[in-house]
């Protein structure tokens, strides 16, 4: 007889938060699974079962009342790197590990940071806008872009993603600085041939694309904000793949409103989404997608198998691969 | 020819007049003819004169019109048909720019002086070649230095379209979303698939590009390329371009416009290309059969599409290509950034002033 699956708190299969049909039976295979809405309907009985949260577009959010529901929880794992949106400390504190999936989101990120920074270059969007817009009767001279080839690119953190934007933009000539809290090899920066800035002022002045791909941490919440926007070139474009509280979003309106920088590509807000009336929403000079560095079906199942991979670690007591300890 | 072919030819004057008649403000024409012609030429050293269709609008930006008047009185399409006895003998050169102003026999026949017609951009085939070079005037194009910019664009619509890049944007600043479908999840770049259908000085910057990405590149090009050229980029081979229709997840098109790549892709070679596939096109709208193309993607025989070129350009307001939701297109922007631009001005200008001077001119285009 198959020896019964340990079980699984997800947020659901299908809808906007969801799992799709083929994700979640990468979790089935390893998981008897419970839905966020059926769980609700009895946290007594499922309470009792559930060993393993799976955390997938912070769903469902690991919150101190439902973990509370949990008491046989081993192991919190979380879809994607970032865990800015789990207090580690205290589901540590109720007996129950962490575990994020670095490394198999790092492609699929740094494509959309390369994606965003050439179709906010070559203005794409408007492109395709007034393409296909019916009222259109002539081509604008404002639709004339920004030059990618041979253009300085300032990447604020290099970390693995980070790097893999570097790399990526070698192909383009691109003339790559970098800063970081620790300066990477020798033998790294001349494989992408990038520059350290040890002050992150000379990285702001020089580039014609800032990219952030930074975690969130204490040290880079509000890291770029007025000063350092109106260091930036008139000319020079923000990319932000990492999180929105990395910037000062008010600074950023404002620098766009005043042309202190010809334009901003996000694909991360404070708060996600914005409201509706933001006015960032309104400028023509920023281009914005909705979280989706990692929304590719390839890197979406690699997500999943691991973390299942990392759940099931958890359950059975043994070493979590790729478990997060608070700093 | 045929009453239905006449009809087609009126029917796309139309149209091309319809995207080039701009409204524009009196102050936009005041200005744009001070730039044409701006006492300070006139006063200056003893340059040829050369032909424009305007600046701003769909002629020059007039951050370039300094590298013309360096070497050339310029006088616009407008002021020259006010009079063209007077003005045509003065003129030795066309510059051409999003072909304009068009290289017809009317025009050409009221250019007693002309020496060369000199083009911006690299493709011709908007120009008769033979008949302009019968009538003893040069034709020139600006290879290479449009290059860089039109690889990034066909990385850009290749990026923009497997990641759902527009569509993302849309959802996102849209007042009425509430929560983000799941339909933005997109394909994956990294380590995939690319075929490139033309492997010359642009297509090759396109693979410099995408190994970048880990992609795997396969070409398809009337000669075969180097081993060191190939190996440099690692791009291998297919002598028949089925074979790269079959295996690539991303098809590019970087072909000139020729008889022989006129509707390159059709039903056949489409129905070839995988369901997760994508085309992209920066060469002509010609390479590909559009009906067929409207086809194939409604049927989902490939996923997606990014043309920077269409045929006519711009579509017609109601063509099915421009309500297809798996279609990105942009309106022929491929060299469009400040520098390239500047490189491209300069360039025409220099093969203008060598044929006005009766020396080699850089980038001729002869007749085979």
């Amino acid at each position: 007889m198959e020896e019964e699956k340990p079980w699984a708190l997800i947020s659901e299969v299908g809808g906007p938060h969801g799992y799709l049909e083929e994700l979640a039976d990468i979790v089935k295979q390893h998981f008897q699974i419970v839905c966020y809405k059926d769980f609700l309907q009895n946290p007594v009985l499922y309470g009792s079962k559930i060993q393993a949260l799976l955390n997938w577009k912070y769903c469902p959010a690991a919150k101190p009342w439902l973990l509370k529901l949990l008491p046989c929880l081993k192991v919190v794992a979380s879809g994607g790197v970032g865990i800015d949106h789990l207090d580690v400390p205290f589901i540590n504190s109720l007996g129950a590990k962490v575990a994020n999936t670095p490394g198999v989101v790092s492609d699929a990120t740094a494509d959309l940071a390369m994606g965003l920074l050439l179709a906010s270059a070559r203005n794409i969007l408007e492109g395709h806008q007034i393409a296909t817009d019916p009222k259109t009767v002539h081509i604008p001279q404002n639709l004339i872009g920004v030059e990618v080839t041979r253009a300085t690119l300032g990447i604020i953190g290099m970390g693995e993603i980070g790097y893999k934007i570097a790399q990526r933009s070698k192909g383009f000539e691109m003339k790559v600085m970098y800063h970081k809290r620790t300066r990477r090899s020798t033998k790294d920066e001349q494989a992408v041939g990038a520059s350290y800035c040890e002050n992150l002022d000379d990285l702001l002045r020089c580039s014609d694309f800032v990219m952030i791909a930074v975690n969130l941490t204490s040290e880079t919440s509000g890291l770029i904000g007025h000063r350092e926007l109106s260091l930036m070139k008139p000319t020079a474009t923000l990319i932000n793949i990492s999180r929105g509280l990395i910037v000062n979003q008010d600074a950023l309106l404002e620098a766009l409103q005043s042309g202190t920088i010809r334009a901003a590509a996000l694909d991360v807000t404070h708060p996600e989404p914005l409201p509706r009336d933001h006015p960032l929403l309104e400028l023509p000079n920023v281009l914005i997608t909705p979280h989706i560095g990692i929304s590719t079906i390839t890197t979406a199942r690699g997500m999943v198998k691991k973390m299942v991979e990392n759940a099931l670690a958890g359950v059975k007591g043994l070493p979590v691969p790729n478990e997060v300890h608070p700093h | 020819m045929g009453g239905a072919g006449e009809e087609q030819i009126e029917k796309r004057k139309r149209q091309t007049q319809v995207w080039r008649r701009s409204e524009r403000t009196e102050g936009e024409e005041e200005e744009s003819m001070r730039l044409c012609n701006s006492k300070k030429q006139t006063m200056a050293e003893d340059k040829p004169w050369a032909l424009i269709s305007e600046v701003t609008e769909q002629g020059f930006i007039k951050e370039v019109t300094d590298i013309i008047k360096q070497h050339f009185h310029i006088i616009c399409l407008r002021d020259f048909l006010q009079n063209p006895q007077q003005h045509g003998p003065k003129i030795q050169a066309i510059l051409m720019w999003n072909t304009y102003p068009a290289a017809e026999p009317s025009l050409l026949s009221s250019l007693p002086s002309l020496k060369v017609v000199a083009n911006g951009g690299v493709g011709i085939d908007h120009l008769d070649v033979p008949y302009i070079t019968s009538l003893g005037v040069k034709v020139a194009n600006t290879p290479g230095v449009v290059s860089d910019a039109t690889a990034d664009m066909a990385m850009g619509l290749l990026l923009a379209s497997a990641r759902k890049i527009v569509e993302g944007h849309q959802i996102a600043v849209d007042p009425k979303t509430t929560s983000i479908p799941q339909s933005l999840m997109g394909v994956e770049v990294t380590g995939s698939t690319l075929g490139i259908i033309g492997l010359g000085h642009i297509g090759y910057k396109i693979a410099q590009r995408s190994k970048g990405f880990d992609m795997k590149i396969l070409y398809h090009n009337r000669h075969r390329r180097s081993v060191e050229d190939e190996q440099s980029v690692g791009a291998s081979y297919c002598e028949n371009m089925d074979d790269l229709l079959r295996e690539s997840d991303f098809v590019v098109l970087v072909v000139n416009l020729s008889p022989e790549t006129k509707g390159l892709i059709s039903h056949r070679e489409l129905s070839l290309m995988k369901p997760t596939a994508t085309l992209i096109n920066v060469s002509r709208g010609l390479v590909v059969d559009q009906d067929a193309l409207v086809k194939a993607l409604r049927s989902g025989e490939i996923r997606a599409a990014a043309l920077d070129v269409t045929h006519p350009e711009p579509l017609p307001r109601d063509h099915p290509l421009l309500s297809l939701p798996n279609v990105l297109i942009t309106p022929h922007v491929g060299t469009y950034t400040y520098a390239t631009t500047r490189r491209m001005v300069q360039c025409m200008v220099d093969n203008a002033v060598a044929a006005v001077n009766g020396q080699p001119v850089p980038n001729e285009v002869k007749l085979k």
